[in-house]
């Protein structure tokens, strides 16, 4: 099992077992459907490997056991659901400042946590790097991008699933993707006692700071406190990041009429979608967002330049919609498309999750696209 | 004739050279001091991750000469279990005051000590809210004035303080829990020696430690600086009697 290579499973299980071929050894998770799946696994594999997975008494104490974790230099995660998420936002809104380089999975219910997701929900509004893997093979991948890209940036990265993700079996190769083969920055953060060398402070506080503010060292040991260094720092690192990190997957641009925008699993059904309506000989492109921030602006506004309107597909009352919008900057007409849809579980999937669906909601827009 | 002068204290090299704001008064440098004396004579300086939390005392994470990690408030007792977990050949203990501890944080200091994490919890309880300048805690004694219990605390209102070691001392997995104080300095040697056992407790890897100290506050006890001591003798130790609650059998320290 330890050295697992191809399987057939779960989103959740995959995700899992790719987070510990990338060098995961500490876990912790309070279960919740769908990232209860994860939490399983992982109390599973963890002790096969040598690390540790704790079932926390509540999401609160696990994302700070992540932070001490993460801390002492150990690459960790935890998993939980749109609520869970809710209660854990204090620290990682901390952690952005903090710098702690840890991974978060959501597996949301439905999407509406676009927007926690991507603006922070916690005080100051401090992300993390959100990244919408939309298939279980993309999962794996994500799981080792994630923690290559935490540790590059020494920033947070939040895995942003849902339940579609969690649940749907597909066959999966764990390798790690050629961009998280690069060579990493040394953690000379990591507090795992000060063995041979000076001690260090991790904190997101500004404390112990050891240059003046114009970056020369100070005198003899002498350190300061700039409590609002972190926060400037986290603004400079969110601009570096949106300069070097934005993936996104596009299709049909060349000769679309009207460009379809989805992330996450529902994205394959717009996608599907997308291509039925062109067999019907509607020329509709598609744009799916893989970092959900930094946010692929740059693409939406090439759209839009050209005047095309774009249709965007989520599984909540329009929250990227917000980003396209503010992506365009009224150079082309956003239409939302999607909306809440829940069976009576209320774990996220609901009738609007068909590409029959989405297709009649991409003829009506089309149909009208001439009309502004 | 000459004299040959003896060296009889010095500062802790784990406390640097940085200065600290607490204010004049207080009993959390001199519980501090103790901490660092122990680590130091422990030899474990490059062993030991210090979880902080949230209070006047955060300010010592500029000070301390070990490896410390800020922690939100409440919270420190998770942090450091998911150090100890990771490194469990380290010394791992939180510095956290009452209203971080006891007040904000007693679902994880609690769990923590359920699941014998071998981590040493250090709570620095001076009943009120220092940093905010003189608040009610969950410790805060009957009677108390505080800038939010402007009468005293009546337990009819605002409950009764929380007796943590007490609390804990029952725990399967709490194997040491004692409370000390700094007011006299009989009180800071006996302090030391607390935590001296708390911390070879964990170096044995017995289970979860607890050590509380009550601590001055004369700032947030709205009495004049010198009156520390006094208070805290008349009001807080009758609730909070110091003394151990629990030690592992066969501990030689």
């Amino acid at each position: 099992m330890s050295d697992l290579k191809r399987a057939f499973l779960e989103g959740g299980h995959a995700l899992a077992e790719a987070a510990i071929q990338a060098g995961c050894r500490f876990y912790c998770g309070y279960p919740m459907t769908p990232s209860t799946e994860v939490l399983e696994y992982m109390a599973r594999r963890m002790p096969e490997v040598g690390g540790v997975c704790v079932n926390v008494e509540s999401e609160l104490e696990g994302i700070n056991m992540v932070w001490g974790a993460t801390g002492a230099g150990v690459r960790s995660m935890i998993a939980s659901t749109t609520n869970g998420m809710s209660l854990m936002q204090e620290s990682l809104s901390e952690m952005v400042l903090g710098r702690i380089p840890a991974v978060i999975v959501n597996m949301g219910r439905g999407q509406g946590d676009y927007n926690m997701c991507t603006r922070g929900g916690g005080h100051g509004s401090n992300p993390a790097i959100v990244l919408a893997p939309s298939s279980g093979p993309e999962a794996v991948e994500t799981a080792y991008r994630a923690f290559h890209l935490a540790e590059k940036w020494r920033h947070p990265v939040m895995i942003f699933g849902d339940f579609l993700l969690s649940h749907t079996s597909e066959t999966v190769t764990f390798e790690p993707p050629e961009d998280t083969l690069g060579p990493l920055p040394d953690k000379d953060w990591a507090t795992d006692g000060a063995r041979g060398r000076p001690p260090r402070l991790l904190t997101s506080l500004g404390m112990r700071i050891t240059d003046a503010p114009d970056g020369s060292p100070l005198p003899d040991a002498q350190t300061r406190t700039d409590v609002t260094a972190p926060m400037r720092l986290a603004v400079q690192r969110h601009e570096e990041i949106a300069a070097a990190e934005i993936r996104v997957e596009t299709h049909w641009l060349e000769d679309a009429e009207l460009v379809v925008s989805a992330f996450g699993v529902p994205a394959r059904f717009a996608q599907y979608a997308a291509r039925l309506a062109r067999d019907e000989g509607m020329k509709i492109g598609f744009v799916r967002p893989y970092t959900l921030l930094p946010f692929p602006a740059e693409t939406f506004r090439r759209v839009a330049e050209r005047g095309l309107p774009i249709a965007v597909f989520e599984n909540n009352a329009g929250q990227m919609v917000q980003d396209v919008r503010l992506a365009v900057e009224g150079r082309a007409p956003v239409h939302f498309i999607g909306g809440i849809s829940m069976d009576s579980s209320g774990f996220g999937v609901g009738p609007h999750i068909d590409a029959l669906h989405i297709l009649q909601r991409l003829r009506e827009v089309y149909a009208t696209r001439n009309a502004a | 004739m000459a004299t040959e002068m003896q060296k009889v204290f010095t500062r802790s090299p784990l406390l640097g050279t940085n200065t600290h704001s607490l204010c004049p008064g207080c009993g959390e440098p001199n519980a501090i001091r103790v901490l660092m004396e122990n680590i130091e004579e422990m030899e474990e300086r490059e062993n030991t991750i210090c979880v902080l939390g949230i209070g006047c005392y955060t300010a010592f994470a500029a000070l301390m000469e070990i490896d410390c990690q800020q922690a939100m408030h409440g919270r420190a007792p998770a942090q450091a279990t998911g150090v100890k977990r990771v490194l469990p050949d380290r010394l791992v203990f939180t510095l956290q005051g009452d209203g971080d501890m006891v007040t904000e944080g007693i679902q994880e200091v609690i769990h923590a000590a359920s699941r014998g994490e071998k981590i040493t919890a250090v709570c620095l309880n001076n009943a009120a809210f220092g940093e905010t300048g003189g608040h009610m805690t969950a410790t805060s004694v009957v009677g108390q004035k505080t800038k939010s219990t402007l009468g005293g605390r009546d337990p009819e209102v605002h409950g009764h303080p929380i007796r943590l070691p007490e609390m804990l001392q029952g725990f399967e997995g709490v194997a040491y829990v004692a409370r000390g104080t700094v007011h006299t300095p009989v009180g800071v040697k006996k302090t030391k020696k607390l935590l001296r056992a708390a911390l070879e407790t964990q170096r044995r890897g017995l289970g979860f430690g607890l050590v509380e100290i009550v601590t001055m506050c004369p700032t947030g006890w709205f009495v004049p600086t010198a009156d520390g001591p006094r208070f805290q003798e008349e009001h807080l130790l009758p609730i909070f009697p110091v003394g151990e609650l629990k030690r592992p059998a066969g501990l030689d320290v």
